[in-house]
């Protein structure tokens, strides 16, 4: 019961910062929106929207009038005539300067990255490692992962016998779930345990990076899993563990699908193909989902906030009458989108622990 | 940044960040977490199984108390009855002892009673022709004092002797 309220406690108070930060950002956009009318005439949604669920070089925060507050953010680059390049962000002034021949491209296909005009005049890219907003979004959030865990393990080191008490009794019944709900019936009792850390490892991270990426203000904010970068790295361990424990029962199964007509073999191995191509096309559907499914959440939000500045635009009175609506509707959207954090963390585990479970189930 | 392509920077620090993460918490969190949701559940069965041996134990005790309070019971009445039949059998005994040595004791008197009478009477008879002599000495001193009177008592006698 207190654990309870504790939580609702929680996701009263996100609801609340979320709409109180709407109005931070429709206080201070349209004068960072003014300064892009004058060069383009028109608030462009389009635009507006990309830059904010894209990656950036700085932890922008807030604008107060026409100053800009951001947290800068180290820059790293190996260039091919410069080598190894350290340098905090803020170097490029919000991105209206150059530093060292580096600047952040502002137009074109390389928009958003750091690029280098060589002494000749032409421009080259470097290989770009900065931390980047998402890379210390990922930072943060692991932080958050591991304090939260370590101390809960810690607690169960101390008494393992004694009931769950506090932030134990909440996580809990969620790893509990993972176990049994979703690790167990998938793998099987006798082999789910040699996966369960990182199974726990994946839902935890997707979770809390998504609901992390619905707190629209610092240190919450990045789009981290709706970054393809980021699905792609989890997808590919998925792919790695799943191809590493695959059994002989799996690769017979792929490369001579038992219960297949041999004319699908030999002379052409259309079957062969078609599971092969499978091993590659899911986890590139665990990519695609949840990197879709967390930016076009965020997109959603984002597109309801712009139509208060479309509006606007046309007329200050009637931007004001859809702003209600706009916030209603963002209000709505982060309940759904707190829906969607845990139900996309799900998914991802739980197709992961199926493809799991397929490489390693034996033949019956 | 596209959108749509994973940028080199990116993967290569997520994957740092990933595997860093996975690994510290395999030891630390995962490790002593599910060991100790393990060991709880083992725990917790095992103390399930116990209170139910403990329960069989308890109906296993509670079956033979039965048995040894019925056991009890049944001796108990035995005892019972054996004190109750002794008691008949002592009752009767003492009434038939009491019985014959009443009837001893009535034929001893009887018989004294029976051997006084009988010396009683002898004692009168004795005493009876001890007086009759001593009366008829006296009678026939006075009545035989002369030879006629003697006469006829003879006769009398001799009489009384012929019509007995």
């Amino acid at each position: 019961m207190h654990c309870v309220s504790r939580v609702r406690l929680l996701l009263l108070s996100a609801i609340f910062l979320h709409i109180f930060s709407i109005n931070l950002i429709s206080a201070s956009e349209p004068v960072e929106e003014h300064s892009e009318t004058t060069q383009h005439g028109i608030f462009e949604p389009g635009p507006f929207i990309f830059d904010h669920i894209g990656d950036t070089y700085e932890w922008h925060i807030i604008d107060i009038g026409h100053k800009k507050i951001s947290i800068p953010l180290p820059v790293i680059l190996i260039s091919r005539n410069q080598g190894l390049i350290i340098f905090m962000s803020s170097k490029f002034h919000h991105g209206s300067k150059s530093y060292r021949n580096f600047h952040i491209e502002q137009e074109g296909e390389n928009k958003g990255s750091i690029v280098e005009t060589l002494p000749d005049g032409t421009i080259s890219l470097p290989f770009d490692i900065s931390i980047t907003k998402n890379i210390a979004s990922i930072f943060v959030s692991i932080l958050i992962i591991l304090w939260l865990f370590i101390k809960i393990g810690n607690a169960y080191k101390r008494n393992p016998l004694s009931p769950p008490s506090g932030i134990q009794s909440l996580l809990e019944p969620v790893i509990l779930f993972i176990r049994d709900e979703l690790a167990i019936p998938s793998i099987g009792k006798n082999k789910h345990e040699r996966f369960m850390p990182y199974l726990l490892t994946v839902f935890f991270f997707i979770w809390i990076n998504n609901m992390l990426g619905l707190i629209p203000i610092f240190p919450g904010g990045a789009n981290v899993t709706g970054n393809i970068a980021v699905t792609m790295v989890l997808a590919f361990l998925t792919f790695v563990v799943t191809a590493i424990s695959g059994n002989k029962n799996y690769w017979k199964h792929i490369f001579n699908t038992p219960g297949v007509p041999a004319w699908l073999k030999v002379p052409i191995p259309v079957m062969p193909l078609v599971e092969t191509l499978g091993i590659f096309t899911k986890p590139i559907v665990l990519m695609i989902r949840l990197f879709a499914n967390i930016s076009a959440g965020h997109i959603i939000s984002l597109g309801f906030l712009s139509l208060i500045f479309l509006f606007g635009q046309s007329n200050q009175i009637l931007g004001y009458g859809v702003s209600v609506v706009s916030v209603l509707f963002i209000m709505f959207m982060t309940l759904l989108e707190l829906l969607v954090a845990f139900i996309q963390a799900y998914v991802f585990t739980f197709l992961s622990a199926l493809y799991i479970g397929m490489a390693v189930e034996e033949h019956h | 940044m596209d959108l749509l392509l994973p940028h080199t920077g990116t993967v290569i620090w997520m994957l740092i960040a990933f595997l860093a993460i996975f690994f510290l918490l395999k030891k630390f969190a995962w490790k002593p977490i599910l060991g100790a949701l393990k060991q709880r559940e083992e725990s917790i069965a095992s103390a399930l199984r116990s209170a139910d041996a403990a329960k069989e134990e308890m109906e296993k005790l509670q079956a033979d108390n039965e048995k040894i309070l019925a056991r009890a019971r049944k001796e108990r009445d035995e005892i019972l009855k054996e004190a109750r039949d002794l008691k008949d059998s002592i009752i009767l005994d003492a009434k038939s002892q009491a019985g014959e040595e009443a009837i001893k004791l009535l034929e001893t008197a009887k018989e004294n009673i029976k051997s006084e009478k009988e010396s009683a009477i002898k004692d009168i008879k004795k005493y009876a022709a001890s007086l009759s002599i001593y009366i008829a000495e006296k009678l026939l001193k006075e009545k035989l004092a002369n030879d006629k009177e003697q006469k006829d008592l003879i006769d009398k006698l001799l009489r009384d002797t012929k019509l007995n």
